[in-house]
């Protein structure tokens, strides 16, 4: 076989299984848009509407626009949290000399694999205690602490590969830990920074069972909480409205990964967080 | 001080400063830096951990005092429990087909877009689209349509005149259509695969090649044995996932994880048991089996690494 055809072979079968792939997302956006959809696979492109989407905009008690913004809100919070927490952590992990930073360090990395099962009771028993339950408190506030340790590790990981004569020279030049962290190694992480907020984005976006847990308040609800009490009341009868939805909800994390497929790709490259 | 103020030369003398002696700025200062992170580790992940070892000997509904009751909880999930025997099943069931397969898909298709591959990017996009939105609720009201008695699934394999039945309501199937959701989300091991890929040394392979071997042949020998880091660390990463799946059982079986019992994930049924039920007690014992089993998984997993995991020194 010549080298041209082995490609061509090639492509055919990427092609091929990718379409398979991508084909159920294709089928429920077209569906989305089909006029009283049926369960009948095959797909009609007649008389396309946006119907669905506006009656499962509105079919609710409570609008899906409200699920959109306080999913966004919740995002927007973990974001600031996890960055603030995380790169302060991971500064002193990687440049600062402290007498426990072996074992907090081995701890940290520990905590990277701990299933959350494990801290969930207790974290709930909490947060119920101290009458958060029905607030955004427990779903933000663990971002502000650093409980995602993937993120300080990752943080670290880009850290180490400054270059250390940037710190001397800072120090050199007087800087304290605080202004060489600021002034100096904050603005060299912006790609780890890059790569932070975009996952940390896609995972509040897409976290459905902490929400769950807090929130039992229809005005509350997140996008992924939403989703699932409108399956629950409109069960079989109105799935076009349930795909509208559902498409509604993935734009979001779309559009991040149309614009930072390179970040996302690196992340995952090297720190395997998905 | 002129040197210092110029990046450039700066860092051209990245390697001598390199083998200075150790720093010894930081000490205390490192720990105001540490406070959020010290907080967090304290308060929302160790203190609980104790809190809920402690709990998972007690008998302990909300706003009731826990009442100790020694190992009476692990004893009930383990002689009387035929709902934690399932959901141990199911999940074992679960981990035990969709990671390897997963790990099979995601590694061949890395070897294939490996080497000079036009608009690898793309394919890439395409293979990996479906890890970022496999999580969400979105794709598992998907996938109990296209698995439902009249879905997509059940058209297609009429058209190649297959007859099958939907599986999500069958108890036979209902976790088959979780297991190729999750080897569906076979993107993110795949960018890892590509990542080590690249790192295998073009000659090495090319000297394979010019001794005679076939394409197979270079692949057993050379490269996986040069990958088998990355595939050790995929695989520890998606078991421990794999072990945690909660949402697309959740919604595929309404929160019931039926019919029959047949998609009652582990985690389904720790929450089932902790917040529906309440019991808090019971449901903290769930989650130090589940701890203990996936540590003890991961554990083997480095132990027998030793024997297949070759790393270059």
């Amino acid at each position: 076989m010549t080298w041209a055809t082995s490609q061509g072979w090639k492509h055919l079968l990427l092609l091929g299984f990718g379409f398979v792939m991508i084909y159920p997302l294709i089928w429920m956006f077209v569906k989305s848009l089909t006029p009283s959809a049926t369960l009948d696979a095959a797909l009609s492109f007649d008389g396309l509407t946006f119907e669905n989407y506006i009656e499962g905009w509105t079919s609710l008690t409570v609008p899906f626009g409200r699920f959109m913004a306080n999913s966004m809100l919740v995002a927007v919070l973990c974001i600031v949290g996890n960055l603030a927490s995380c790169t302060l952590a991971a500064y002193a992990f990687a440049r600062l000399q402290f007498r426990l930073r072996g074992p907090l360090f081995g701890l940290m990395l520990a905590t990277i694999m701990l299933p959350f099962h494990v801290t969930i009771v207790p974290q709930y028993i909490l947060f119920h205690t101290l009458g958060w339950i029905n607030t955004y408190v427990p779903l933000v506030l663990p971002k502000f602490l650093a409980v995602e340790s993937f993120f300080v590790f990752l943080m670290v990981q880009f850290i180490r590969g400054i270059p250390r004569t940037l710190d001397d020279a800072a120090a050199l030049d007087g800087c304290g830990p605080f202004r060489t962290f600021f002034r100096v190694i904050l603005p060299l992480c912006i790609p780890a920074i890059g790569v932070t907020t975009v996952f940390t984005f896609i995972w509040t976006w897409n976290d459905f069972f902490t929400p769950l847990l807090y929130l039992s308040k229809p005005d509350l609800y997140t996008v992924p909480v939403g989703l699932s009490t409108f399956q629950d009341s409109t069960g079989l009868s109105n799935y076009g409205a349930l795909f509208a939805m559902s498409i509604l909800s993935l734009v979001p994390v779309f559009i991040v990964f149309l614009f930072a497929q390179r970040a996302l790709t690196r992340g995952i490259a090297t720190t395997g967080i998905k | 001080m002129v040197a210092l103020g110029n990046p450039a030369q700066a860092l051209d003398r990245r390697s001598r400063a390199g083998a200075r002696a150790p720093r010894r700025r930081g000490g205390a200062v490192a720990y105001v830096f540490l406070i959020p992170w010290l907080i967090g580790v304290i308060g929302i992940t160790l203190g609980p951990m104790l809190a809920s070892l402690y709990l998972s000997f007690t008998d302990y509904r909300l706003g009731s005092t826990p009442s100790w009751v020694g190992a009476a909880n692990y004893v009930r999930l383990f002689t009387q429990d035929d709902r934690f025997i399932a959901s141990a099943g199911v999940t074992a069931r679960y981990v035990l087909v969709s990671v390897p397969l997963q790990l099979v898909f995601a590694l061949a298709i890395a070897v294939l877009l490996d080497r000079g591959v036009r608009g690898l990017a793309i394919y890439r996009s395409i293979y990996y689209l479906p890890s970022l939105l496999g999580s969400s609720v979105a794709v598992a009201v998907l996938w109990r349509q296209i698995f439902s008695s009249q879905g997509l699934v059940v058209q297609v394999a009429d058209w190649f005149g297959i007859t099958m039945g939907g599986w999500i309501a069958d108890p036979a199937h209902a976790l088959d259509t979780l297991i190729v959701l999750n080897v569906w989300t076979f993107g993110s091991p795949m960018v890892i695969f590509l990542a080590g890929l690249r790192q295998i040394p073009n000659d090495l392979v090319e000297a394979a090649r010019v001794d005679g071997a076939g394409a197979l042949r270079r692949f057993w020998s050379v490269i996986l044995p040069l990958l088998s880091p990355v595939v050790f660390f995929n695989l520890v990463l998606q078991l421990i996932g794999a072990f945690q799946a909660f949402t697309p059982a959740y919604i595929i079986s309404s929160g019931t994880g039926g019919p029959a019992d047949s998609t009652l994930f582990y985690s389904l049924y720790l929450f089932q048991s902790g917040f529906q039920a309440f019991n808090m007690g019971y449901a903290s014992a769930m989650a130090w089996i589940l701890f203990i089993v996936i540590g003890a998984f991961t554990a083997v997993n480095f132990i027998a690494s030793k024997y297949w995991v070759h790393y270059e020194t």
